[in-house]
């Protein structure tokens, strides 16, 4: 055994010393196979959509047209889709908003105050809805917000029915039931990506070190002021990076709209529609690249407001 | 500026996380303007006494005063204090600027003013025309002087320090020490100094407190301290000390009350040297030698027991010299008055 196992030995010990003195190439070999998936796969097949974005269809044949044009994106502002975007990002925006409110203290408990098994705890809190399918919750919350349901019920216990029926009475955001209305849409969006929001605020926190908020403190700054010029400006990164993941995965999302929501299309729903049914593909290629400049334009506006100074 | 009232006054405070009694019983009056340091190992309650100062801890009895008004619950934002923090706490997302006029923001000064004072407060800190780089664009040395400026720009009544030199390289340490001292000579205010550097505690203050266990073992000057400890513990902590007792201090000075002599007090004399009536000896054995530059360190032990340090200046000595004297029979001689009783408990 020593025998045949010493000149192996051996040759690892070589090739390791190779690699060694050579860092770029031990750089190169670590980072292909990530930057290939990356380039081929993702770049590619989003370069590969955008390009299909500039071409058309042919409204007889059905067919693509595979010339360049920006008559699909001429079509994103009929009056009808124009409206499906503003209506997708109205809801982003106000998931974002939700979200963002009710992650702060939690997330900000869960960074300076929460230690050891309560901290776990809250972790646990926080993640485990996401090991359950995503479908399963939404189908859930189908039951929770039904005419039937728990809300409903327990809103007519509390004696509060008036005040749900003039809510849902509401144009644009009510509907018949919870369940068939953008009130009901948001509560389910706001349920399902507030992790998404908790978990980067919380990190940021994080790296907040106490001291600072005490030479605030020191410096004269009640809790208020504290809040405002030191920990909020220094959260503020987390805030952005978890309001990109609320806003992209509702401008995305095509489940909760098709599942909760009236019949009015969101982007995500029109995406499926073009590409599937309708066989439409530049038009919801186009569609796609929507979410993609709102949040270019998100992060530019972003950074203006210096959300990236303290990183 | 100074007055009778003491700038900080502590009524037997107490502050106990649970079992463990940080600050235990303290009082201790701070002289206005004066440049107090506390000293003392990590644990012994040093930090937590500045923290309840600040305010960043509140005493879980007792009470404290602030030129005569009591702040014993008030919150650090009430308290006519600041504080230099030992990682300076500069806020990373502020200029240096912003930083240091980051108290008078709050306290709604105008901007005018505002700018011209932030310009005084880095030339006190010789930092001129720094205010627009962000903290992360300094040194170590350099964001010390921002944090300093920052505290001071306020014109609190008592400036406190948490061994504020703490992270900097020996040169620059000493080249801070002296500028602290002089801008504290400045601005008059009262300055309260962590430190767990002796050296650095007696160069520095005018009085000092030598903290053990949540109590205060002795308040006096750096010369006093020193020169006469109160405590075994006091004479350990601050520089170096021969701690005596028992039979062997019988032997020497025919009585069993412990003392302490300082080593740099004692010489080394051949084995039948005379000995005058003013002093003491002991013969013992050298066992162990330290050159230092310098000076040189001796262990001696002595023929009744025990050890006693020995530190001589290398005037005429050479390393070589001193490290042949390992081995070789000594008599230590020094005067009768520099030995120190101190009481035994507490060592």
């Amino acid at each position: 055994m020593a025998t045949t196992s010493a000149p192996q030995h051996d040759l690892w010990r070589q090739l390791s010393t190779f690699l060694y003195r050579r860092s770029t190439l031990s750089l190169v070999l670590l980072l292909a196979p990530p930057l290939l998936w990356l380039g081929v796969v993702y770049l590619g097949s989003l370069f590969s959509m955008l390009v299909q974005s500039f071409f058309h269809i042919d409204r007889f044949t059905g067919l693509v047209v595979r010339e360049f044009t920006l008559a699909t994106y001429a079509e994103l502002f009929t009056p009808a889709n124009l409206d499906v975007t503003l209506r997708t990002s109205g809801m982003a925006a106000a998931v974002t908003l939700a979200a963002a409110l009710l992650a702060f203290p939690l997330a900000y408990y869960m960074a300076r105050y929460a230690t050891g098994q309560t901290k776990a705890f809250l972790y646990l809190a926080v993640l485990l809805p996401l090991w359950s399918s995503y479908l399963i919750r939404v189908y859930a919350w189908k039951l929770i917000l039904a005419k039937e349901g728990i809300i409903s019920w327990f809103v007519a216990r509390l004696g509060l029915q008036g005040a749900l029926d003039w809510a849902l009475g509401l144009p644009v955001v009510g509907g018949p039931s919870l369940s068939v209305s953008a009130i009901g849409m948001w509560l389910v969006f706001v349920y399902v990506w507030l992790p998404y929001m908790i978990l980067p605020i919380q990190a940021a926190l994080e790296r907040v070190p106490k001291s600072l908020i005490e030479a605030a403190g020191d410096l004269g700054a009640r809790p208020g002021e504290t809040f405002r010029t030191v920990i909020l400006p220094l959260a503020f990164p987390g805030v952005v990076a978890g309001s990109i993941f609320t806003f992209s995965l509702t401008l995305g999302d095509f489940i909760i709209p098709g599942t909760i929501g009236d019949s009015s299309y969101f982007i995500g729903q029109v995406v499926l529609v073009q590409q599937g049914t309708a066989g439409n593909i530049p038009l919801a290629a186009a569609f796609t690249a929507i979410p993609m400049v709102i949040m270019g334009i998100y992060l530019v506006v972003a950074k203006r407001l210096g959300a990236f100074d303290a990183l | 500026m100074t007055n009778d009232t003491p700038a900080v006054r502590f009524i037997n405070v107490s502050r106990h996380f649970g079992e463990v009694k940080a600050v235990d019983g303290l009082n201790l009056d701070i002289l206005d303007g004066e440049f107090f340091s506390m000293l003392g190992p990590s644990g012994s309650g040093k930090t937590t006494c500045l923290r309840l100062i600040a305010g960043f801890e509140l005493p879980t009895a007792g009470r404290i005063e602030l030129r005569g008004e009591e702040v014993t619950d008030l919150p650090p934002y009430e308290r006519d204090v600041n504080t230099v923090f030992q990682d300076y706490a500069l806020f990373p997302h502020m200029s240096v600027g912003e930083n240091i006029a980051y108290g008078l923001m709050i306290k709604k000064v105008p901007k005018a003013e505002r700018e011209r004072r932030v310009e005084e407060m880095l030339e006190l800190v010789q930092l001129p025309g720094l205010a627009r780089r962000k903290p992360s664009q300094l040194s170590g040395g350099q964001r010390q002087r921002v944090a300093l400026a920052r505290a001071l720009i306020n014109r609190p009544r008592v400036l406190l320090l948490d061994e504020p030199l703490g992270a900097l390289d020996l040169k620059l340490r000493q080249q801070m020490q002296i500028e602290l001292k002089a801008i504290q000579k400045q601005v008059g205010i009262t300055f309260v100094f962590v430190t767990h550097d002796q050296e650095e505690a007696l160069t520095m203050s005018e009085r000092l407190a030598v903290f053990n266990q949540g109590k205060i073992e002795q308040i006096g000057t750096p010369a006093e301290v020193y020169e006469r400890p109160a405590t075994a513990f006091v004479a350990g902590f601050v520089g170096v000390s021969n701690l005596v007792s028992g039979p062997i201090a019988k032997a020497i000075t025919g009585s069993t009350q412990t003392f302490t002599v300082r080593p740099e007090k004692i010489h080394l004399r051949e084995v039948n040297a005379p000995v005058a009536e003013s002093e003491c000896a002991a013969p013992g054995r050298i066992r162990d030698v330290v050159y230092l530059g310098m000076h040189t360190r001796y262990l001696v032990e002595l023929d009744g027991g025990g050890d006693l340090t020995v530190v001589e200046q290398n005037l005429r000595t050479t390393s070589m010299d001193v490290l042949a004297a390992r081995g070789r029979s000594v008599k230590l001689v020094w005067e009768r008055a520099h030995n120190r009783p101190i009481a035994e408990a507490g060592a």
